[in-house]
């Protein structure tokens, strides 16, 4: 992707109470892409994403939109006219959705006669346009976080910062917000910032994915790249890869190499993608949804790792179950309710699990005394 | 009994008949109390808003200071008033003391507080991101200001209502600052203290339906204006 960037971030420190909060030595937004921030609570996704929108006082580091320093006041303020920012809570003013979704406008002195098509437009672009007369108060929490958005979109943003919009949604709520919100930023070709600690909406709104923890970046990358190929264990189970298998390498060549799994090597040999040096232990995770799960081995299957096992747990996750095997290894794997009920899956029943070669991604290699 | 139902009939017949000094009395106790609730507003918002906006050491102290000062003596203004304005004290030179002037004065140190008082606990009550919310929505740090302060728009009446309550009522500071002079300082309350000294029950009951009146009348106006575009 070579479009152009359009804010720029070097070196952004923030402190609060004396311990630093944010230490961000790089990061990019490019024109009509869609980045998600990612981590676990407290670890700065929104700090970041205020500092990127320039209402947050920096201890140091500097900010560039298209080419230009934001480093002035009159420049943040002009900054603040071209960007906003949708919040976890809607923050509604105690007003009516129509005087809400022209407040931007309003303060930026567009005539009423032309505040008003913008307004019902994009009302109706997030299906709350019978709502316009109604009072903030009286709206449902869906109804208020679309109300938010509309009083996002009217000002066509240049970059649009969305701070865990759905937190607070309950979940039919959610599912339609997140359908349109995709459509709507897709249609707007819109740049924006999202930050979430939910791998599904990063997975169907954004185009690349920046995981956090403790203030710092841990890995920016193409969302695929980031939840395939994560860098170290706790990237890896943010971005939903559930089984991580740390062992001996026995072989490498042409791009794959094998490992024994555990401490014990008793365990099967897998087929992982990467090199290491035979002997080198090494870290390789497997995504759940990239595992399938028979009762009998097919031979004619092209999987290279092919493993029989037992279930030791099934639990609910959404609209799938996940279902934990023993292969002689730990191995987790995603089924639909239809597959759980068919192959009988329940605690200590017989399995075939399998997965390619090309599923299961070398995350890191450790020393050749790592303790395992 | 006798005496209370004489006493309103009389009250009755001074309102009914415009006697021209109860007139008098009660104008000039709406505009005493009216400009000191005002300049008070002017003051307390201009304390309140950087306060509540601002983090600076001894915030707290300040609140509690401003808090303190909502309960402010009346006697205690109108003493240090008068000095103030006595004629070899620090302010003697301006020769207001004993005129409206100087009621409006002591009276707007009185209602300062309580008004600065509630609108710094209205603000503080907002939404903590309301703040960052209007400025993402590319609000200037005035019209910032103008939103917080329309979004706290119940309350801040309430203050001014509470403010004006509490000066239009009160009657140390006015006798004291003011002295109560026929047709030039003498308010409902002054009056009122007055008249009942000299056993003239009926007529500081008049005054004193009056001052009730007057008191709903401006808080209804002002209840109104808070509920007007209030959603149900």
């Amino acid at each position: 992707m070579s479009r152009p960037i359009l804010l720029e971030a070097r070196n952004l420190r923030a402190h609060r109470g004396g311990a630093q909060v944010l230490d961000i030595p790089a990061l990019d937004l490019r024109t009509g892409e869609v980045l998600a921030l990612m981590g676990p609570n407290g670890a700065g996704k929104s700090t970041l994403m205020l500092a990127l929108a320039g209402l947050l006082p920096l201890s140091g580091g500097s900010l560039r939109f298209k080419g230009a320093t934001l480093d002035g006041r009159s420049e943040r303020e002009a900054y603040r006219r071209r960007m906003t920012m949708v919040f976890q809570d809607p923050l509604l003013f105690d007003a009516t959705v129509a005087q809400n979704i022209a407040t931007g406008p309003k303060l930026r002195g567009v005539s009423a006669a032309l505040r008003k098509p913008a307004v019902q437009a994009w009302a109706e672009r997030l299906g709350i346009g019978h709502l316009l007369g109604r009072p903030a108060r009286q709206l449902s929490g869906g109804e208020a976080q679309r109300t938010a958005l509309a009083r996002a979109f009217v000002l066509g943003p240049e970059i649009l910062f969305l701070d865990e919009p759905f937190g607070a949604l309950d979940a039919p709520a959610r599912e339609g917000l997140l359908d349109d919100l995709g459509r709507i930023l897709a249609e707007t070709g819109s740049t924006a910032v999202l930050s979430t600690h939910d791998q599904g909406e990063a997975a169907r709104l954004a185009h690349r994915l920046a995981v956090m923890k403790e203030g710092r970046l841990l890995q920016t990358g193409g969302l695929r790249e980031v939840m395939n190929h994560p860098w170290d264990p706790f990237v890896a189970a943010f971005v939903g890869m559930e089984t991580l298998l740390r062992g001996p390498a026995t072989a490498s060549g042409d791009g794959l190499l094998t490992l024994r799994p555990g401490r014990g090597g008793d365990a099967p040999e897998v087929v992982a993608l990467g090199e290491a040096e035979p002997g080198q232990t090494v870290l390789v995770g497997i995504r759940p949804e990239h595992v399938t799960l028979a009762l009998h081995s097919d031979k004619s299957s092209s999987a290279r790792n092919t493993f029989p096992g037992r279930v030791v747990r099934v639990l609910p996750r959404g609209p799938f179950f996940k279902v934990e095997l023993d292969c002689g290894f730990f191995l987790a794997a995603y089924v639909t309710a239809q597959s759980l009920a068919e192959l009988e899956l329940e605690p200590g029943a017989a399995i075939v699990a399998s997965f390619k070669a090309t599923a299961a991604h070398l995350i890191r290699r450790e020393g050749l005394d790592a303790e395992v | 009994m006798d005496l209370i139902w004489e006493g309103l009939r009389k009250a009755l017949e001074l309102l009914l008949t415009l006697d021209p000094e109860v007139l008098r009395i009660t104008l000039l106790s709406l505009e005493v109390s009216g400009a000191a609730t005002l300049i008070s507003l002017v003051i307390g918002l201009g304390v309140a808003i950087p306060v509540a906006l601002n983090e600076f050491p001894g915030k707290r102290l300040v609140i509690a200071l401003l808090n303190t000062g909502m309960g402010l003596p009346p006697v205690v203004v109108g003493l240090f008033v008068t000095v103030l304005l006595w004629r070899n004290g620090p302010l003697g030179f301006l020769e207001i003391l004993y005129t409206p002037t100087a009621m409006i004065l002591a009276q707007a140190v009185i209602a300062s507080p309580i008004i600065a008082g509630i609108s710094l606990s209205a603000l503080q009550h907002l939404p903590p991101g309301l703040r960052l919310q209007i400025l993402a929505l590319g609000a200037s740090r005035p019209q910032m200001v103008w939103l917080l302060l329309k979004e706290a728009r119940l309350p801040l009446l309430a203050a001014v209502m509470a403010g004006f309550g509490g000066v239009i009522s009160e009657v140390g500071a006015s006798i004291m600052v003011g002295g109560n002079i026929k047709g030039q300082t003498r308010v409902l309350t002054t009056a009122t203290v007055m008249e009942t000294s000299k056993g003239n029950f009926e007529v500081a009951f008049a005054l004193s339906l009056l001052l009730l009146v007057l008191a709903f009348t401006v808080n209804a106006v002002l209840t109104h204006l808070q509920q007007r575009n209030r959603p149900r």
